[in-house]
């Protein structure tokens, strides 16, 4: 009779869940947990702390999961409302730390208002083009870039360009799955690129030191270069095969920075090498593969766009951090998706992620 | 409660959607090339730029440590240590691996070096460089203090501090060595590659705060160099530099120097130059101290250089000692050849006795200045003395075929002729070793180097026993006696050259001699750079210092005296010739 309890139980627990999503985030799980000990001179504190802070997210995902996508939609537009309103404040009143102005005090903790926005502005654009569905017109894609452009604007400000690229990334796949014409697309591409100089100009100078270094790290090897020529080489030095776990040089010596969140991959490639690379961005290509599916399944207009947008964001994400990591992004500060250590943006991924396995169900 | 629909299988969507698969399919593609971009910057980086990139990281994170070798001793042929290396820490740092310093911390670091924390911050300003040296050579015991401050990137290293026990007494032979533990001067210099041994290194692994994790690869041990054992005796040493102190201090002289040579070995026992300074702490030392003026320096010899030049006559067959030459003053060409005190007639004895030049310039002319030159450049002049000592000098002997008469007749009584004292004393052991010339070492030898003959025996003999009777009353080397030993040695008196002409006032006190007389051990020649203290003569400023270095010598080395020791030395009364 237990038995038969638990087995019920066990079935009401998994049945919201995607067997394929969390296979591949199991696995990829696994290979963080491997690599965080590593990086973090194989103390348990921050394994401690990632296990509580992935447990909390798979809560968070599993109720999204359960829930209806249409439910979860009318959660778009008070959410983008509240984030927006939130970084107006940061704009007014935020924390300034190393230049930027990015966080906003709330008297017993800090919350950084664009880290809602990764969610908030693609459900708010999904939401906003599942109620015109039936009779979209080239201005509701304006509006909908205008509800894009707002805050990417002022995140920009801040500045933080690596999240405001991110942002506005999402926002431009939920866009592109609605059916942005490929002529505005190409034409905004050509605009972009003619207006690269202009860009350049309003750059700030660290951003463009950033873009500078990628070019040639070597100009300032103690300063700018310093990070990017620390990780290139112990992902070079990593080989086909790698040095082993626990074994990379560069990582135990202290020589790569910010080595268990942004640069973790650096420590992976040089542990694991290429081999390791390959499987890591092949469990990524799965988890793509399998939210593409689902985008493509998706039942209903909201439910594409943000299964679409999800999924891209979570590739966008991963190709941005190993990109510059390895030297041929600029750095900005994204973290590797579900590998990377850091509360926040775990929450978030599984937020996506729930959101994906809610709308996998073929659920309205 | 919910009811939750059953999961179905594929359902295609509504018409509506259909048209945006090709974008699923569109991303699907665009995100695969640029994977497929990623990895091949990966092989690119783990297999084409592999090598590189290692060696890159080892460049950051290895580091050869230098493990300094012991640089060897320098003793006295005794076996007296003379120069000590003490092992002395030196702290360093690498302010490129270093985050800024706390306040407290480098205040403490101040402290313990002896220096500012403005001196110490401004040493660690430039964040560019791998290595500053923040202070050399400390004691080991204040460098455990340092490194117990616990500052990243800050380390001790091993080095060698060289130490002369003797002081001043030893600087011109043993020379010293630079900050960088490389000699610089005399035997440190002349025997570098034995005293250095080599480096030996260490690999270790430094993280990015440097600190050192672990030591990798083979340890490679440093070879200590080896014992060096001089020919120096210490006490004698000792004993020439305080005679040669007081007797140029006595006599308000500019300089001067001793050289004491084994009568039979030609091995250096003591050589000493005054001024001196302290090789352990050469601040304010002067070229003037510096100067190993025995080695270095050279100057006409004067009539020190009759007994050699006589001798060829006497070799050639021209003369004998018992030929009597007339020795009124004479010319040749317009030059007038004279005594300071005339005399009508002398014989080989009594042309040394009163160092006559007409003596001696008669008797050089019998020689061919062919056969003249080649027993000069046998005897070494104008050639280097090979002793190994740094910046010896050749001196300066002309070839004979550019002579003129009147050049000849000079050179037989030390004019037109430039020598070292060191030539001189080592020309000398022809007179102690049978007509065979002895090399000079400045280190011990194992068994004695073979001489070189210049002489027949029995010339060289004579000449011996003439030199020994020119200490008797009567003779030059009157102030060379000792009471209790026989002495042979001939005075000298150079003037000197100031521009192109001999000036009356500044001289050179000369005086090389041999004791005991008939069964010599040691040659001592003694120099003495302008006297000012009214004697000048070789004979009275000299001759005392030959006589003190050798008497006490002597007596250090047991050496049985000839002499009754009641014969006391000879009235404070009798006349010291003048010989010029």
């Amino acid at each position: 009779m237990k038995s038969q309890i638990l087995k019920r139980l066990w079935a009401k627990l998994i049945e919201p869940l995607d067997g394929w999503l969390m296979l591949f985030l199991g696995l990829i799980f696994m290979l963080s947990l491997l690599v965080l000990y590593s990086a973090s001179n194989q103390s348990f504190d921050k394994i401690d702390n990632k296990l509580v802070y992935t447990m909390l997210s798979l809560t968070i995902m599993w109720l999204i999961a359960r829930s209806r996508p249409q439910m979860i939609m009318h959660f778009g537009p008070p959410l983008y409302l509240v984030g927006l309103l939130l970084l107006v404040a940061v704009h007014f009143k935020g924390i300034t730390v190393n230049g930027s102005t990015r966080w906003l005090s709330l008297g017993f903790t800090r919350i950084q208002p664009s880290e809602i926005m990764k969610i908030a502005l693609p459900m708010m654009i999904a939401w906003y083009f599942q109620k015109h569905e039936a009779s979209l017109r080239w201005w509701h894609f304006l509006v909908a870039i205008a509800l894009m452009l707002l805050p990417v604007g002022l995140i920009l400000k801040q500045p933080d360009l690596g999240t405001a690229t991110l942002i506005m990334a999402a926002g431009f796949f939920v866009l592109f799955f609605a059916g942005l014409s490929w002529r505005v697309i190409v034409g905004g591409l050509a605009v972009f690129a003619a207006s690269l100089p202009v860009i350049w100009h309003v750059m700030h100078d660290y951003q463009k030191k950033r873009i500078l270094t990628l070019i040639d790290p070597m100009s300032d090897p103690l300063g700018a270069g310093y990070h990017i020529i620390q990780s290139m080489i112990a992902i070079g030095s990593g080989g086909p095969i790698g040095k082993g776990w626990l074994n990379g040089t560069q990582t135990h010596l202290d020589y790569i920075p910010e080595r268990t969140t942004d640069f973790i991959f650096a420590v992976f490639s040089e542990e694991f090498g290429m081999i390791g690379n390959l499987i890591l961005v092949g469990l990524y290509l799965l988890i793509i593969s399998r939210g593409l599916m689902i985008t493509a399944r998706a039942q209903t207009l909201y439910g594409r766009l943000m299964a679409g947008s999800i999924t891209l964001s979570f590739f966008f994400y991963a190709f941005v951090n190993m990109g510059m990591v390895s030297g041929i992004l600029p750095v900005v500060g994204v973290p590797l998706p579900f590998v990377s250590y850091g509360g926040t943006a775990t929450v978030t991924l599984f937020i996506g992620t729930g959101m994906l396995m809610s709308i996998g169900k073929l659920r309205k | 409660m919910k009811v939750y629909q059953p999961a179905k299988r594929f359902v295609p969507p509504p018409p509506a959607l259909r048209m945006s698969t090709g974008r699923v399919r569109f991303m699907l593609a665009a995100m695969g090339l640029l994977f497929a971009g990623l990895i091949g910057r990966a092989i690119y980086l783990q297999v084409a730029q592999q090598d590189f990139l290692v060696n890159q990281g080892d460049a950051r994170f290895r580091r050869s440590l230098v493990l300094e070798a012991n640089r060897g001793l320098i003793t006295d042929r005794n076996g007296e240590p003379l120069a000590i290396s003490t092992p002395v820490q030196t702290i360093w740092a690498s302010p490129a691996d270093m985050e800024p310093v706390p306040p407290a911390k480098l205040r403490e670091l101040a402290r313990l070096l002896e220096m500012s924390p403005e001196e110490v911050d401004s040493k660690l300003s430039d964040h560019k460089r791998e290595f500053v040296y923040l202070k050399r050579q400390i004691s080991p015991e204040l460098a455990t203090q340092v490194m117990a401050l616990g500052i990243p990137g800050i380390a001790k290293q091993q080095e060698f501090r060289r130490f002369y026990p003797a002081g001043d007494i030893f600087a011109h032979i043993i020379g010293f060595t630079g900050v960088d533990g490389k000699g610089q001067e005399g035997a440190e210099l002349a025997r570098e590659k034995m005293l250095a041994g080599s480096n030996g290194r260490r690999v270790v692994v430094k993280d990015r705060r440097g600190h050192i994790i672990e030591d990798v690869g083979p340890v490679e041990p440093p070879r200590d160099g080896q014992t060096l054992m001089l020919a120096v005796d210490q006490r004698i040493q000792y004993l020439a530099s305080r005679e040669l102190k007081s007797a140029v201090e006595s006599n308000k002289a500019k300089a001067g120097s001793v050289v004491v040579l084994d009568a039979h070995s030609g091995e250096l026992l003591a050589l000493a130059n005054y001024p001196t300074y302290n090789p352990n702490n050469r601040q304010g030392v002067t070229t003037e101290m510096m100067r190993n003026r025995a080695v270095i320096d050279t100057f006409e010899p004067g009539s020190t250089m009759k007994p050699l030049s006589i001798s060829v006559a006497l070799e050639e067959g021209k003369a004998n000692v018992h030929t009597v030459l007339d020795t009124h003053p004479y010319m040749i060409g317009p030059a007038r050849i004279h005594d300071v005190t005339d005399s009508d007639r002398l014989d080989i004895e009594g042309i040394i006795k009163k160092s006559s030049n007409v003596g001696a310039s008669k008797l050089a002319l019998m020689v061919s200045p062919h056969d003249f030159w080649s027993y000069y450049d046998s005897l070494g002049f104008g050639r280097s003395p090979d002793t190994g000592f740094p910046g010896e000098a050749s001196g300066r002997l002309r070839d004979w075929k550019t002579w003129r008469p009147i050049e000849q007749a000079t050179m037989s009584f030390g004019y037109g002729v430039s020598v070292s004292l060191l030539q001189m004393a080592r020309a000398y052991t022809i007179f102690t070793n049978h007509g065979e010339m002895m090399p000079v070492s400045l280190y011990r030898t194992g068994s004695p180097l073979p001489g070189k003959r210049v002489l027949p025996a029995n010339v060289a003999d004579e000449m011996r026993d003439v030199l020994i009777a020119n200490s008797e009353p009567g003779g030059g080397a009157v102030g060379g006696r000792i009471l209790g030993y026989s002495i042979g040695g001939k005075s000298g008196t150079a003037r000197k050259l100031v521009g192109n002409s001999y000036v009356a006032d500044k001289h050179r006190a000369l005086f090389i001699g041999f004791a005991p007389g008939k069964a010599p051990k040691m040659i001592v020649a003694v120099m003495i750079d302008e006297p000012t203290a009214g004697k000048y003569y070789g004979g009275a400023v000299a001759a005392p210092v030959f006589a003190n270095v050798a008497g006490g010598a002597l007596r250090i080395l047991n050496v049985q005296p000839d002499q009754p020791y009641n014969n006391t030395l000879l009235p404070a009364t009798t006349p010291i010739p003048a010989d010029f």
